[in-house]
């Protein structure tokens, strides 16, 4: 998916690509969307009962969150689900350690460190890099590997915005992300028999980061993010696969070459780069055809068909095209 | 105590983590939704799967316990321990196929022939199936000698079930590294006491 750009023009006189393809996509959600412009966040309806521990620049932040015409209608999956039942295995394996173990970890301050094919290289305040950054609020689908989903209310800034703001070199084809490592605030970073090894990594190809639908979360539920969710900063890529999305973000760096993720190390069989939602390829251990919806009850399970790309092919398929999908997984 | 009335204490004994499994079901149904979690069912799956486990230990702790510890009044108990184990292996699978997938046949079918780990945790079933089948007094007269090495199966069902354990876990394999230490050191001294004592 290579387009030649004019000569005479400079890195950041350049529309960036994924944008500049994807834009019918972005009109035709935006139609779509409109009418969620009118509805209120969902943080007017929720009462967590706890404060939220996040400095005053990042609530104040987050407090302003626009509703996105990206958000879907679906019902919401219960606040204290979304932060009491997820995988983040730097806390433990079990669907509650995150909750549990996550709590001595210290999301501020926090830095984020620039590397590679970038002119915005170098160390960054949270705060500074997030400065001016209009955040939305962006209720997305989550489907995990693991063949069961939620709906969640996200919020956060495009990533588009983030990158733009780093200046990646037309050279950078890639971006990877790290996760912070630090095995005395995060217990399961120091288990003996992980099979996965830490910090976590994760990566995108630049179209997917620049993607409109492709968000740096700072906020779930119209509060800052717990820690067990990924505080204070974490990817979100509605079309992939949850493991995709990767927590608490300490590094980001630009590459020419496709970096190798945490999971394809792991084991490459199961995990591949892409990580797109896809029934027709299955995963060895699950069925990816459909997934329950929680929270499941015990006499409903709450099956409902998986959708190609999550149910957001319209706006990315066209990132995969001539792409075989069984290969590319 | 009472040899009999000590062995009816202990089915009840083993019926407790059914007792705690059902009082979970009932407070799910009729009071508390949340009890068991957003996915109740897979819990209950856990809950379950795991206790069999703890069974089969158990099973397999009769001999040394017997032989290192002279505990022996748990080998007359090694048939309950059993059959509590099939017991609950059996319900391990069935809220997999009723609650999980809802009897739906062809993903049972299709999870049965292309999921390693469902494969090799059905084998295991079938053959506590067969073990708890023949554990009556009127099998092991017919059986006769037979009937120890058919009773030998359980030895692969252990096996077996390490096996299904290591090819569920995603990313941690710290407890089933455990459990398999525990199997096998059982296995081993089974191993070493049985070659002694022929």
């Amino acid at each position: 998916m290579k387009v030649s750009v004019g000569h005479k023009l400079g890195e950041r006189d350049v529309t960036p690509e994924a944008v500049y393809l994807n834009r019918r996509q972005y009109l035709k959600a935006s139609a779509v969307g409109a009418a969620a412009l009118l509805a209120p966040t969902v943080k007017a309806s929720l009462a967590t009962g706890s404060a939220d521990p996040a400095p005053l620049w990042l609530q104040t932040q987050n407090n302003q969150a626009a509703p996105s015409p990206f958000s879907s209608t679906e019902k919401l999956t219960p606040y204290e689900y979304v932060t009491g039942y997820n995988n983040f295995y730097e806390f433990g394996t079990g669907k509650d350690d995150p909750e549990k173990h996550g709590q001595d970890f210290r999301p501020h301050p926090w830095q984020i460190t620039v590397s590679g094919l970038a002119e915005g290289t170098g160390t960054f305040d949270l705060e500074d890099l997030l400065k001016g950054l209009a955040v939305e609020e962006r209720i997305y689908r989550l489907r995990c590997v693991e063949a069961w989903s939620m709906v969640i209310p996200w919020l956060g800034v495009p990533m588009a915005a983030l990158l733009q703001r780093l200046k990646p070199l037309s050279s950078a084809r890639f971006v990877s992300f790290e996760t912070v490592y630090r095995p005395e605030e995060m217990p399961g970073q120091g288990s003996f028999f992980a099979a996965i090894d830490y910090p976590y990594i994760e990566g995108l190809r630049m179209d997917e980061a620049m993607h409109p639908l492709t968000l740096m979360a700072t906020g779930v539920y119209g509060r800052s993010l717990p820690n067990q969710n990924g505080a204070p900063i974490r990817l979100i890529v509605p079309w992939k696969y949850g493991f995709k999305s990767i927590k608490s973000i300490r590094k980001i760096t630009f590459t020419a070459r496709q970096p190798q993720t945490t999971w394809q190390k792991a084991n490459a069989r199961e995990y591949g780069f892409y990580a797109n939602v896809n029934p027709s390829v299955d995963h060895p251990r699950w069925s990816q055809a459909e997934e329950r919806r929680l929270p499941s009850t015990l006499f409903a399970s709450n099956r409902v068909p998986t959708l190609p790309f999550n149910g957001y092919a319209d706006a990315v398929a066209g990132l995969y095209q001539g792409m075989d999908l069984t290969k590319y997984y | 105590m009472d040899k009999v009335l000590l062995t009816r204490w202990f089915w009840w004994i083993l019926l407790l983590p059914f007792v705690f499994a059902g009082a979970r079901v009932v407070q799910v149904i009729w009071y508390d939704p949340s009890a068991l979690g957003p996915d109740p069912a897979q819990a209950l799956v856990d809950l379950f799967g795991t206790t069999a486990l703890w069974f089969l230990c158990a099973v397999l702790f009769v001999t040394p316990a017997r032989a290192v510890i002279g505990v022996r009044w748990l080998t007359r108990q090694r048939r309950a321990l059993g059959v509590a184990c099939f017991g609950y292996a059996l319900l391990h699978w069935l809220s997999y196929a009723g609650l999980l997938l809802e009897w739906q046949w062809q993903n049972l079918g299709q999870d049965l022939l292309n999921r390693p780990y469902i494969i090799v945790g059905f084998l295991a079933g079938l053959m506590l199936l067969l073990l708890a089948g023949t554990s009556n007094n009127t099998s092991v007269r017919l059986l006769g000698r037979r009937w120890r090495i058919l009773h030998r199966l359980v030895y692969p069902a252990a096996l077996l079930v390490l096996v299904h354990m290591f090819w569920v876990a995603r990313s941690d394999y710290t407890e089933v590294i455990l459990y398999s230490v525990v199997v096998l050191l059982l296995l081993l001294y089974r191993w070493r006491y049985s070659a002694k004592s022929t």
